[in-house]
Parts: C-alpha cells; structure tokens; sequence
C-alpha cells in the first residue's frame, strides 16, 4: 500500500514541475466550458436574412418586424427583384430569404389566406431546417395573435424550399468539412512533424552543417504532403460524388486550385509550427490544439459562426480554415465561381504569405 | 561466505529464430564482485534482463537470491537493486524526494528510510544538496547517488549495467569504493562495463561473444591462459572473433 | 595558417540564478592535417565546443575561425566545407546504407564516386551490407557509415564528437586505425572521446574538465610533465592495499588502475624499501613493487586536483 502512495506522489511531483503540462490539465477544460457553455451552440441568434417584399401592405410590413424583432434573426437586406434572390445567396451573407407575394393583404381579407415563401441555403441542412422552423413558428404566432381579434381564422401558410440541397443531406455540409478538416490536419501536421522528426534524430545537425539552403530544405519537406494531400483531396471527392451523392456543382478546376491554395497555408502553419516545438509529440500535441480544435469549433461547419458572441466572430477570421470551409461550399454545393469567392481567395493567399514569411525568418539555422 | 547467490545453466533466451543467449552456465556466490563482460551485441542485455526477473527465459534454468527465475520474478525483484547508466534517478526530484520514492518501493518503513537517509547523504557528502533536484547534481554524483539508492533496501545483489560510463576517473573510483564497500557488506556485486581496468577489480569475470560465455575466471587467471598482458588484451582476443560484430 | 583557432570562448547555460558555464576561457589551436584529441569525460563541455566550431552553436563570448573563417561570420562558407559527425550517429535509420551515402554526397554536391578513394577503405567493411537498413546495422557498422557519410565530400576539416562512445572495443580500435590512415590523406581532424586512453593515439591533445582546458600537449610531453615518481604496487588483497596505501603517511595519492594501484609519494627520498616496509607492517602478501610511468589517466587524475 505504502508503495502505491508513494509512487502516486512522485507522480503528482512530475505534473507539478512540468508547465506544459499544468497548462493543458488546466487551461484547456476552462476554455473548453467557456467556450461550449456561452459561445458555441447550435441554436440560431441573429442570423441574418433577406427580405422580398412584393406587397408592402401592413399586415406584410408587421411580419417582417416581428421576424426583425426575434432575437432570432436581423432583416440584412430589403431585396427590389427576384433576380436579388440570387445575387444575395451567392453573396452567401444571408441563410434565408423570405418572399411576401404581391397583394398579400388582400389575398387574406378576400380568401382568409395568403403564402409566404421561405427560402432557405440548406448547403447547411441543420441550420437551414432550424432557421425555417424558427421563421415558421414566429410566422404562426402572427396568424394566432391575428386569430385573436377576429372570428373567421385567417391561414398564412408558409413554404419552404431549401436550395442547393433540397433533399437536406448531412453529407453536402459534412463533406466540405471533413474536406477541410483533412487537408488541415494532414498537410500542417505532418509537416510540422516530418520536420522535427530531423531535430529528434539529430540528423538536423549534421544538415545545418552542409551547402544544403535552408529554404530548399523546408520546401523539400513539404511538397511531398502537398502532394499526399492532393491525392487525399481527390480521394475524398470521388468517394463523396460516387458513394455519398454530393455533387461537385462548380467548376472542379477551379476547386482543385483552391484546394491547393488552401494545401499551402496548411503547410505554412505546419512550417511555423515546426519552428517552436522540440519533438514529435510537441508538434502532433500542438497541432492537434491550435489547428483541429478552432477547425472544429470555429471553422463554422458545426457551429454556426454568426450566433457566436462577436469576439469568437472576430477571431474565426483568422482561423484558415473558415475561408476555406466557405470556398468549398460556394464551389461544390451552389456551384459559384471565382467572382463570388475572390474575396476568400484573398485572405487565403494573404495568410499564406504572412505564415511562409515569418517561418523563413523564424527558421533556427542555429541549435540554441 | 560460500553461499550460491546466482545459479545459472543452460540458460537460453531466442526472439524468433535469433538466438540471444545460448546455453550460458555459471555461479555467483555471495560477496563476489562478478564482472559480466561482452561486446554490443554479445547478449549480456538480455541474459541480464533474466536475472533481473523482467524477461522470461526461452529455456534452462537459474536462481536469483534463491528464486526461480521463471516462477518467482515478483520474489527476484523484491530482493534485488538495478542501476543503469541511461536511467536511475528521475531529475526533476530533488535528492531527498528520491530516496524516499525508492525507500517507499522497496516498502521500507518512515523510521528506517530516515536512518538510512541521513547516514546515506553524510557518505556521499551530499546533505547541503538534499533539496535540489537531481538535474543540478554533475553527472559523477549522481551516479553516486544512484548506486546508494539501488542498495538502499540492502538487497542481496545488485546489477549494475554500465555504472560509470562517461563519468571523470576521479569519480569513477570513488564509485568502485562505494561498489567495494557494499561487497564488503555481503550484498553481491553483478557489473557490466566498457573500462577493461575496472574488469581488473572484479572477483571474477566472465566474457560474452555471440551469445555464449566463451570465458569464465579470475582476471589473473584470464591474463595467463590468453597470455595477454592486460583484461583489454584478453578482450581483444575473444571480441575479435565475433561474428555479431559484423553484422 | 592553423586549420582551427580558438580564442578565449566562453559559453554559458541556465538563467542568471543557475548559470552553468559549459566552456570558461577556452583556447587552443589545431595545425593542418593534426589528429587533435579533446579528452574529457561527460559535461566536460566537449560538445558544446564543438557545435561552437562547426557554427551551430554562438559562443558568449571569444572568437574562432575554421580554416581561417571566422565562426560566426563566414559560418556559411564554413558549413559549406567541414565533416561534422555529431554524438550517437545521425544517420537515416529507415534508409539504406547505399542511400544515407548517396543522399549526403549530393547535398554536399559531390556523389559518391567522386570521392571513393577517400573512404574505400571504410565503405569495403560495410559494402556487403549496402542494402540493409541504417537501424539495422550495429553500433560498429553505424560508425563507419557515419564517418563515411562526413567525408564524402572530401572536408578540409573533420570534427567527430565522441565517434567511440557505446561502441564495443574492438570497433573502437578499428575506428582509430581508421583515423590514422585518414591524417595521411592531409585531412585535419579533431576528435573528442571520454576515454583516456586514446589520447596516446593523437598527435596532441587537450584534456578538459568542467569547462577548462587543463592542458595541451603531445601525449608524450604530457606524460612527461607529471610531477613526481609513480610506483605500481599490487597484493593479495587490492581493497585493503588501496586503504591501507591512503593512511600511509608518505602518500600523496593513490588510485586504482586496474591490475596495479598508482601511487604517488610525498617526498622523493622515500624508496622502494620504506613502502615495502610498511607493506610488511601491514602484513600484505605478494606483494609487487615497481616504478611505473604514468599515463594520460594518471596526468588527468594529477591536474583534476
């Protein structure tokens, strides 16, 4: 007995000493209930959408305020034509477009009912059947509080069309995340790991000491997982087209570029990543937390950024992978092109300067 | 002191088709200081890991302190002390916290550990150190330290892989004076090392190659038969045959 | 020009509570095609020194040039020309023999016929086994390849950080066969080992402890610059002869050296006679007593005081 005490002991010792470790045993599961508690929930909190008002009448006028003043969605935009309908999808600022037909008060005085279409972007299943079934019960409460003050009951029927995935499959939304998750994961870490891999078997020292530049050493490292990571990316889509039935709805050429695209700004992270840790178990433990995680949680494919409190909002921006998540989608679901997405595109190719930039100069040519 | 502390024959140990240790046989009696000699390569880590009760045998037959090595390891282990030169203290304890883990393992009780102890930290000169941690210790101390440890439980033998590799020659000796006390003590000295001097030092020594224990004596008795001038000699000789080093 | 100076190098580790200096006011320098030994044992500072030198590691303080490169500034040209064979053999444990030499020869630019000549006699001990993987191969055989995979592009200079450390004897031995007939080539080569004795295989050496130089010299001077007369004394009983030879009045220090105990007296009128003596007194038995010439052990021993 007396053993098992004293061996649980030293143990508790080794924790204490050793500050990496006391970071994650603490630090971490307090982020992770302040993050899961407050920031991250699947519910809907000011989600933006359109407005098509074909009417203008006061009863139509009433609805949107009543859709405004939920503390589930913010009227974004007034839309004049159908052909906005569109433009604002693409734009991918709004989930959801209501459309008031015209005379819609008088279709309720005269026939005691009326439609409203509500058209959601069911590139995300989840939350476009959680955002129409929000409108639709607001929707309903107008119809029992118009009820209230009349005999003859009044019907204003909703109906709803998901567009780019009109059967809501999980797969059109899972896909490109898992897409992302993947060519994150693969590229960045095991970059970062092929890398330190040279500084735990010492042969890093005996490179360093040869003609061998640095820069031909870290892009030598890192192109055989641009490849790995192409041929994974393929992989992926042939088993998401073939077996998974999520088509590739945009131009593939212009997916496979930004794949590779955002292939390198992983590699870049991996890069950076290899400069500050030590071992393999480092750059994998390191990885895992600082490239998985927000991957997950703030990449916007499980939760949805814009019910985020706005400094998670703010800090998704700098996560790689949001931008990317937002690229595939808008190229293999709506089948976008390169107008809508050059503002993505962008940030992307921007990271990836930055990151390749401060890993050249932060490359150690030195042990310390 | 003619008690048989280690009893080993036709001890095997293969690992697939390769045979490690290949039918070696010898005794250690108590109080001797046994040198176990080989090449890399020779087997001596593995017919080692037998004795210390943490590698079942392939075949033959030993006691250690008394116990089967196939039957009684856990007895082995309780009987024994182990220093090796790649680990023995953990550094980020200090001195003190160390002692007393090993004391703790070896179910010594709070008033023995104290004795032990103090009387431990005055031999080595160590008591103004006890609370810093091992990693500030230079190497030859803690090596020091480590043999202490290990037959801190008075244990009846002691396997010591490669003790004093690396260290000063200052320090290497006051090791082997730590090492001929304890002989003196009775507890049986069971030593690996790569210093052909310190094979010198031993009671006997037995030497290694390609699995089998090609020599077994004093060192003096080695010297004649092999008609070298020097253990190192004696060594060359045997080691250069070998064919494990080739491979 | 000296192939390697060194001048006044100081390195220190730890924060300014724990300051360790690994290497305190080291300076020496190496001629052309010298076998230079660094003798020291472990956190003697041997490999902090050498990482100096082959420009991965920056002194606090001293200068050092390489071939007349200074370390710090001209450390490109410098990578660009040595032989570097770290501690524990970085070499690519999943490659091949064949494939760990090929791929150092071309990043230094070279292949491995260009040079041949230089490591034939190396590669031919591990050429039947050219196919087989880096890990698999024993410590003696990681040696060689390791000393392969360093001169393949033919250095000026060679710096191998304890080459013979946890290799089995007879390699050791091998290897410095092997370093001798290399210094026949022109090639400049510093070396460090824990292992006394193989300072008497170099030209010169400098025995270190603790981040001090304590002495450079031919092995030779060396041994002749011990201060004093050695005897060799042996018994019957070498554990009590140690502790009695301690208490003896007249000593000045005595070490076991394996078959023989080094001792070293006082004053150099005590003889022969007054040890044995004492010996007598002491009722030993076959006894053995002779002047003995130190080695590079015994001079180590001398200066550590």
């Amino acid at each position: 007995m007396k053993q098992f005490f004293i061996f649980v002991k030293k143990e508790f010792f080794h924790i204490f000493r050793d500050r990496k470790s006391l970071l994650i045993i603490f630090l971490i599961p307090i982020l992770q209930i302040i993050l899961f508690g407050f920031a991250l929930t699947n519910e809907i909190k000011n989600s933006n959408i359109a407005v098509l008002d074909n009417s203008k009448d006061e009863t139509t006028l009433s609805i949107i305020q009543k859709l405004n003043a939920s503390r589930y969605f913010k009227v974004y935009a007034n839309l004049k034509t159908q052909a906005d309908i569109e433009t604002v999808f693409k734009s991918g600022k709004v989930r959801m477009v209501v459309v008031f037909p015209p005379n819609f008060k008088q279709s309720l005085l005269q026939s005691n009912k009326a439609q409203i279409q509500l058209l959601a972007d069911a590139s995300d299943p989840n939350t476009a059947t959680t955002i129409t079934q929000y409108a639709t019960n607001i929707i309903n409460d107008f119809q029992q509080e118009m009820n209230g003050q009349s005999k003859i009951p009044y019907q204003v029927q909703p109906q709803i069309r998901m567009l780019y995935n009109p059967q809501l499959k999980g797969a059109y939304n899972f896909v490109p995340g898992v897409m992302t998750m993947i060519l994150i994961l693969i590229a960045a870490m095991m970059t970062s790991v092929a890398i330190v891999r040279e500084k735990e078997i010492n042969t890093m020292e005996v490179i360093l000491v040869s003609p061998l530049k640095p820069i031909l050493f870290i892009v030598s490292k890192a192109i055989p997982y641009i490849f790995l990571s192409l041929v994974n990316l393929l992989t992926i889509l042939i088993v998401s087209v073939t077996i998974l039935d999520v088509p590739i709805n945009g131009n593939i050429f212009l997916l496979m570029v930004e794949s590779l695209l955002f292939i390198i700004t992983s590699v870049s992270l991996g890069l950076l990543i290899s400069n500050f840790t030590k071992t393999q178990q480092e750059a994998q433990m390191f990885s895992l937390m600082s490239l998985l995680l927000p991957t997950l949680l703030l990449g916007g494919f499980m939760f949805p950024i814009e019910s985020m409190p706005w400094p998670l909002q703010v800090v998704s921006n700098i996560v790689p992978s949001k931008w990317f998540y937002i690229i595939v989608k808008d190229v293999m679901i709506k089948g976008l092109g390169f107008s809508q997405i050059w503002k993505e595109t962008l940030v992307l190719v921007g990271m990836s300067l930055v990151l390749l930039f401060i890993s050249f100069k932060k490359f150690k040519i030195r042990l310390s | 002191m003619n008690e048989i502390v280690i009893e080993a024959k036709d001890l095997s140990k293969l690992f697939g088709d390769f045979t490690a240790v290949n039918k070696i046989s010898f005794q250690v009696k108590k109080g001797e200081i046994f040198g176990f000699l080989g090449a890399n390569g020779a087997g001596k880590t593995t017919a080692m890991r037998m004795l210390c009760g943490l590698s079942i045998p392939s075949s033959g037959n030993a006691t250690v302190a008394g116990f089967d090595v196939y039957r009684q390891t856990e007895h082995i282990k309780q009987n024994i002390g182990y220093m090796s030169q790649k680990f023995s203290l953990y550094e980020d304890l200090t001195v003190k916290e160390n002692i007393r883990f090993y004391a703790g393992i070896y179910g010594m009780n709070k008033v023995a550990i104290k004795e032990k102890m103090n009387s431990l930290l005055e031999q080595l000169k160590m008591s103004e150190e006890q609370n810093n941690l091992v990693k500030s210790l230079p190497l030859g101390w803690k090596q020091k330290l480590a043999f202490s440890v290990a037959i801190l439980h008075e244990p009846k033998i002691v396997f010591l892989d490669e003790p004093t590799g690396g260290v000063d020659p200052v320090t290497r000796r006051e090791f082997w004076n730590l090492i001929y006390e304890a002989a003196e003590k009775g507890i049986t000295i069971f030593v690996t090392t790569h210093y052909m001097d310190e094979a010198e030092y031993c009671n006997r020594v037995s030497i290694m190659v390609d699995g089998v224990i090609e020599a077994l004596d004093t060192p003096s008795n080695l010297k004649k038969s092999f008609n070298a001038a020097s253990m190192d000699d004696v060594f060359l000789q045997l080691a250069r045959g070998a064919k494990r080093l080739a491979d | 020009m000296n192939a390697i100076t060194v001048n006044n190098i100081v390195k220190k580790y730890g924060t300014k509570k724990e300051e360790v200096k690994a290497l305190d006011d080291i300076s020496f320098d190496v001629k052309q095609g010298e076998l230079f030994g660094i003798i020291g044992p472990d956190g003697a500072g041997k490999t902090s020194l050498f990482r100096i030198l082959t420009t991965l590691l920056l002194a606090d303080s001293g200068t050092a040039t390489v071939d007349g490169l200074d370390v710090i500034k001209d450390f490109k040209q410098i990578r660009n020309r040595v032989g570097y064979m770290p501690g524990k053999f970085s070499l690519y444990q999943d490659l091949s023999v064949e494939e760990n030499l090929e791929f150092f020869a071309t990043i230094f630019n070279t292949s491995i016929e260009e040079n041949y000549n230089l490591i034939k006699e190396i590669y031919i001990q591990i050429e039947p086994f050219k196919k087989r993987r880096a890990g698999k191969l024993s410590g003696g055989m990681k040696q060689k390849l390791a000393l392969c995979c360093a001169l393949i592009h033919k250095p000026s200079v060679l710096f191998l950080d304890e080459p013979t450390t946890g290799v089995d004897a007879v390699s050791r031995k091998e290897f410095w066969d092997m370093l001798e007939s290399l210094k026949q080539q022109g090639i400049t080569i510093l070396v460090s080992t824990p292992y006394m004795d193989e300072a008497a295989l170099c030209n010169r050496v400098a025995l270190i402890q603790s981040g001090k130089i304590m002495i450079i010299d031919t092995p030779n001077n060396i041994v002749s610059a011990f201060k004093g007369q050695l005897w060799a004394v042996r018994s019957a009983s070498m554990y009590r002869l140690l502790n009695d030879l301690k208490n003896y009045s007249n000593t000045l220090s005595c070490n076991s050296f394996g078959e023989f105990h080094h001792l070293l007296l006082k004053h150099n009128d005590v003889g022969e006679k007054d040890i044995l003596d004492f010996l007598h007194q002491q009722q030993h038995t076959n006894i053995e007593l002779k002047k003995t010439q130190p080695n590079i052990e015994d001079c180590f021993m001398q200066l550590m005081d």
